[in-house]
């Protein structure tokens, strides 16, 4: 067995410490032992898109990181956002363009999009298409995904 | 699709990192932002008994100028590459080629070291290190030594590392003033590895080649320089036969294979197109007024 060692971060603005297997990936660390399962875990190789989280800001496929990589690192999960009696902008926007149907990828586009309007807010459809090109949806067909993303670069303008 | 059990150490410089390898040797492994390195282990195509994490030695992360060249660190990740005044200044070629590279969330956590060690021969970087002529700086139990880009890809996903060594530096030499560039790539969905990819810099004088590099992605065990082409090219006029020719020649020196996303004929017929391509757009970056 391999030795357990200490990891603390922060999540949502909360500090976590846990003493956990080398082994174990930011995505199980989130739904398992700090039971948010907002964060949705698909193919488990860096395809899906659908555990993206923000890592000091920047999109990470939680996936695709240990645990132990997010040491001393500040964790934005899909939880973070908002809640169901107060939505953010974004989901907001989300749920006025009906940008989902089952609801699986929509943790990983709502932290892909978040990043991205927070570094740039004048995008052309071209552009916002791109940067989602790394999260896949089966069901929505992305348009109304795209919609709901420009909806909130427009209001983040004004 | 969980990793097998393993060690994990973060070292905190390179020559802690070194020492670890040179102890734990073939059964220890080096992980920075571990893009190609974690799917690999979910798979469980790798389980090696230690991971020593490079990702947080200051040393390896920064962009800085020499008088001749560009010295990148090993750890700094796709997004600084793609974001950095210093690359955009000197190496736009460099600039646009990652932004081909996945998407952003990998960008933001993959590292320059990882993707050349990592060596698979349809990534962007590999092909930009050959083109640019590339001095890869590696550490090892003995000291440093310096190996040229053109030499350190010996196959796929293999260089000539050894188990207890590390990259930790590239040194870009700047290129000559007026070079004209352009590289592309044909991938079936944006981000996905490329089917084939084509790369060139061009020098002009009066009308004439001056100066010709020719590189290719994903249409062999490597990524390689075509020196045929850029023989054929070099000393004489830019028209559209020296362009044919130059693409023949990379097809005749390239060995594609078929896979599942495209046959081998649809690889070599595509890197012709694509060389064409990129030389035209090369020599209208040299002459012309988009430079």
């Amino acid at each position: 067995m391999t030795e357990k060692k200490s990891v603390e971060l922060s999540v949502n603005g909360r500090t976590y410490r846990r003493s956990i297997d080398p082994r174990i990936l930011l995505s199980d660390f989130l739904r398992e032992d700090l039971g948010l399962t907002g964060t949705h875990v698909g193919c488990e190789h860096g395809i899906c898109g659908a555990c993206t989280v923000l890592m000091n800001g920047a999109s990470t496929r939680s996936c695709l990181c240990l645990a132990l990589q997010a040491d001393g690192a500040d964790i934005t999960t899909v939880e973070g956002l908002g809640d169901i009696d107060e939505l953010d902008a974004l989901q907001k926007k989300f749920r006025e363009h009906h940008a989902l149907q089952c609801g699986f990828c929509t943790p990983g586009m709502l932290m892909t999009i978040t990043e991205l309007i927070s570094r740039d807010t004048d995008l052309s459809d071209d552009e916002i298409r791109e940067a989602l090109s790394g999260n896949l949806c089966r069901c929505t067909g992305y348009e109304h995904i795209v919609q709901a993303t420009r909806a909130a670069l427009d209001e983040r303008r004004s | 699709m969980k990793p097998a059990p393993f060690d994990y150490v973060a070292a905190s410089s390179v020559d802690e990192a070194v020492a670890l390898l040179a102890n734990h040797g073939d059964d220890a492994k080096l992980i920075a932002g571990g893009q190609s390195l974690i799917p690999m282990l979910n798979f469980r195509l790798l389980q090696p008994d230690m991971l020593i994490d490079i990702g947080n030695i200051p040393d390896l992360q920064s962009i800085s100028e020499a008088t001749d060249s560009l010295l990148v660190g090993a750890t700094v990740c796709h997004h600084m590459l793609l974001t950095s005044p210093l690359v955009r200044k000197h190496f736009p070629i460099l600039c646009h080629a990652v932004s081909h590279v996945a998407h952003i969330a990998i960008r933001n956590r993959g590292t320059i070291g990882g993707s050349l060690s990592h060596a698979d021969p349809a990534a962007e970087l590999p092909m930009m290190m050959v083109l640019l002529d590339a001095e890869l700086e590696i550490a090892g139990p003995t000291g440093s030594r310096s190996i040229d880009a053109n030499t350190f890809f010996v196959g796929a996903l293999t260089t000539v590392l050894e188990p207890d060594e590390m990259v930790v530096r590239i040194r870009l030499p700047f290129l000559p003033a007026g070079s004209g560039w352009e590289f592309q790539e044909v991938a079936r969905r944006s981000g996905d590895f490329a089917l084939a990819g084509a790369a060139s810099i061009l020098t002009a004088t009066d009308g004439t080649v001056n100066t010709a590099r020719v590189a290719v992605l994903g249409v062999d065990e490597t990524p390689l320089r075509i020196l045929a082409a850029e023989d054929a090219l070099r000393g004489n006029a830019f028209d559209e036969a020296a362009v044919a020719q130059a693409a023949r020649s990379v097809q005749e020196a390239v060995e594609p294979k078929s896979d599942l996303h495209g046959s081998a004929d649809y690889r070599r017929h595509l890197i012709g197109v694509l060389t064409g391509r990129v030389l035209r757009s090369a020599w209208r970056r040299a002459t012309g007024d988009d430079r």
